[in-house]
């Protein structure tokens, strides 16, 4: 058991990931009941455009000067297609019966996806994506990789930012307005349009850092990226309670770490030989995911149950 | 009225993403098809390709497209077979099962299509090689290697039957493959523990399976064993048990786009020991993707280098010259040699037809493909009774100074 803190690790790498991408499911569900399935690839835009930067900037300039300049690339292409969608997709269904936005989710999806598989330049196989010089790190008997070190960063640094915005700023408490009851939040004064566009940009931007954070740290992304690690963390965020924000962070790293201790440990249990390694982890996520679900419905920070679902 | 109109605009997305999706994998095909048919009272016989050409594997699958069209391109240019215009179909499979049954059927369907050359999956392989065998329709893979294709499935103990009377392959098996890497693993780089990974797939799993099984009887050690999923990207899990194993190698049974991000995340970790694998990842996008993480990973495959075969110089020279995509190192050569074997059944059908094609002239290309002799650009071209190549050369390949380098050439016996 003493790869156990390198195995948490890994998880917790792998968890923040799944937590920035399932920000964004949790959003726009806690808002707009909406399950957005075009997420992923909103994800996936965003490694792409920010790859778009780094192509076009001279190649003298050194990744770290390049990646604020990556960052602001990647989200203006997530966020401007998260909030297009909405206006162009969503927004014009909001009535409708449940099933028809949901279509349109998955419509889009594809369409986002085959749009870059057609149109970005050489995308029909993996391209390849700078990656951070310096590591690995090794902190106790733990070894760290400096892309792993930017993901983490990320991630912590965008969790605060997003709970102090929710908690304090004019706007995010007129979000948990819109959450709670958007019939009533209208009557009181609260433009619910402007608050869904906020969330489905925050979304955006979280999904653009969660895929330049993969860029980063795999050094390749492909156009199809989207769609698994999309279905990863959707199921983090109905794990942690979808509509909670920190509850989609929670999902996230339980997911990873349950993914990672699945790869690793399962194996050594007597009788267990074959249900172990890296093959079987997704199914172990989802027995989790399962087992949790049945205990308590609302996931593990869900406040009530949905209703509305 | 609102309602109406939004689901217009449902189906309409939908449709639009349905279109995107179909034409996606004909785009590139179509504009590079063959040379056109000048000659007014020609007969046009069409050679089919499956391989896959966008997404997974695809860089020794363009490969393989390409070789059968410089096939093609030079029986037209050399008047081969004289009142034949040759043509390729190329169809995407993207190395999936399904696509490629599918795929094989539209092929079949087609009257112009004599023969098929592909797959590069030995699973895709599995699920196509029923749909021509009905068709009486003649397929040649380049690249296949799981024994199980030609031989049945029974032959690792010694019973073996054919069941594909119409399936062919000029790639020697993995009963020779992996046995021959065990062999160069144990006996020159004298290694003692490997770890063992593989992609599930009919392939990745047969010939880590070959591997391991030799590499014990040699007196290696086997230090542990996993698998993962075609498609993963994160391999951290499975990097810190190979480090925690202590093996001094790693086996991986599949193909690049899996086991470059292994190599690379391995070495990362700071586990500095050699990858090995089979033909599936000896490719030149491994060692792009993985940069200097692939130094010193080895990579045994079908045949001898093309490199080094005068009769493929010109071969390589117009690959190159045409800036074809993708990497004919792998099974350029095989590719062009199946489709040549092809080229040269459909001549013997002819002549022992008074210079016409026959009406059944798949069926008769089956027993004409069968008597296949020649030497081809990758070396001799012949067929046993399973429908396996004669030419059983492999070669070991190690990546040196950023390039794949021969290290050792053979054949496996016993």
């Amino acid at each position: 058991m003493h790869t156990l803190p390198q195995q948490l690790a890994n998880g917790l790498f792998l968890g923040s990931m799944y937590g920035l991408i399932a920000i964004g499911y949790t959003m726009v569900y806690g808002i707009v009941q909406l399950i957005n399935f075009a997420h992923g690839e909103i994800y996936m835009t965003g490694a792409f455009g920010a790859l778009a930067i780094y192509t076009n900037l001279p190649s003298s300039l050194s990744i770290w000067a390049a990646l604020p300049l990556m960052l602001i690339g990647g989200a203006l292409v997530s966020v401007v297609i998260a909030v297009g969608a909405e206006r162009l997709a969503y927004r014009p269904l909001r009535n409708a019966p449940r099933l028809a936005p949901l279509i349109t989710a998955i419509g889009l999806s594809l369409a986002l996806q085959q749009a870059v598989f057609n149109w970005y330049p050489d995308a029909k196989s993996g391209k390849r994506f700078p990656q951070l010089p310096g590591g690995p790190f090794h902190i106790g008997s733990v070894d760290v990789q400096s892309g792993d070190l930017f993901l983490l960063g990320a991630a912590v640094i965008c969790m605060l930012a997003l709970g102090i915005f929710v908690r304090s700023s004019r706007t995010g408490r007129a979000m948990q307005a819109t959450a709670q009851d958007p019939d009533t939040a209208k009557l009181m004064g609260v433009d619910t349009n402007r608050i869904i566009i906020i969330a489905f940009a925050i979304g955006g931007f979280f999904a653009a850092v969660a895929g330049l954070a993969s860029g980063l740290k795999y050094g390749q992304i492909q156009y199809n990226m989207g769609f698994q690690a999309g279905l990863k963390a959707f199921t983090a965020a109905v794990l942690g309670g979808i509509g909670n924000i920190y509850g989609a962070m929670l999902g996230g790293l339980v997911l990873g770490i349950a993914e990672a201790c699945a790869t690793a440990y399962i194996a050594n249990v007597p009788g267990m030989e074959q249900f172990g390694g890296g093959a079987w982890a997704q199914v172990w996520a989802f027995v989790l995911l399962i087992v949790v679900l049945l205990v308590r419905p609302q996931g593990l920070l869900g406040e009530r149950v949905a209703d509305r679902a | 009225m609102r309602h109406r109109s939004l689901l217009i605009l449902t189906s309409v997305l939908a449709t639009g993403a349905l279109t995107l999706t179909a034409c996606g994998s004909r785009s590139d095909d179509s504009k590079k098809g063959g040379s056109d048919s000048s000659g007014g009272s020609k007969t046009t016989v069409v050679i089919g390709v499956d391989a896959p050409l966008t997404g997974a594997n695809s860089a020794t699958g363009l490969g393989i497209q390409y070789g059968v069209q410089i096939a093609v391109d030079d029986a037209n240019a050399k008047n081969l077979v004289p009142g034949v215009t040759f043509k390729i179909k190329p169809l995407d499979d993207k190395a999936q099962p399904a696509t490629g049954q599918t795929n094989a059927t539209a092929l079949v369907q087609e009257k112009d299509v004599i023969a098929t050359v592909g797959p590069l999956n030995s699973g895709v392989a599995q699920s196509m090689q029923q749909v021509f065998e009905s068709a009486k329709m003649v397929e040649i893979s380049p690249s296949n290697t799981n024994p199980a294709l030609t031989q049945g499935k029974d032959w690792a103990t010694g019973t073996k039957t054919r069941p594909f009377t119409t399936y062919f392959r000029t790639a020697t098996t993995d009963a020779n493959q992996g046995n021959f890497a065990a062999d160069y693993a144990v006996n020159t780089l004298k290694k003692k523990s490997a770890f063992v990974v593989d992609d599930k797939q009919t392939y990745g799993a047969g010939l880590a399976g070959i591997f391991q099984g030799k590499f014990k009887e040699l007196g290696g050690q086997v230090a542990g064993t996993d698998h993962v999923n075609t498609g993963d990207t994160d391999f951290s899990a499975l990097v810190t048990k190979i480090k925690n194993s202590h093996a001094d190698m790693v086996y991986y049974g599949g193909q690049y786009d899996e086991s470059e991000l292994v190599t690379k995340q391995l070495k990362a970790a700071g586990v500095h020991i050699p990858l090995m694998g089979g033909d599936g990842m000896y490719s030149d996008t491994y060692i792009k993707t993985a940069g200097q993480a692939a130094e010193g990973d080895l990579a045994t495959s079908v045949g001898v280098p093309v490199e080094t075969l005068p009769a493929a110089k010109t071969f390589i020279d117009t690959y190159k010259s045409k800036g074809y995509p993708g990497d004919y190192g792998t099974y350029g050569g095989y590719s062009y040699d199946a489709a040549t074997a092809i080229i040269k059944a459909v001549k013997t059908v002819m002549d022992a037809n008074g210079g016409k094609l026959p009406s059944d002239a798949r069926a008769k290309l089956v027993d004409a493909v069968q008597k296949t002799d020649f030497d081809g650009i990758a070396g001799h071209v012949a067929f046993d009774q399973y429908g396996d190549t004669t030419n059983k050369q492999l070669t070991v390949y190690q990546v040196k100074g950023g390039k794949w380098t021969a290290v050792k050439t053979g054949v496996y016996n016993g």
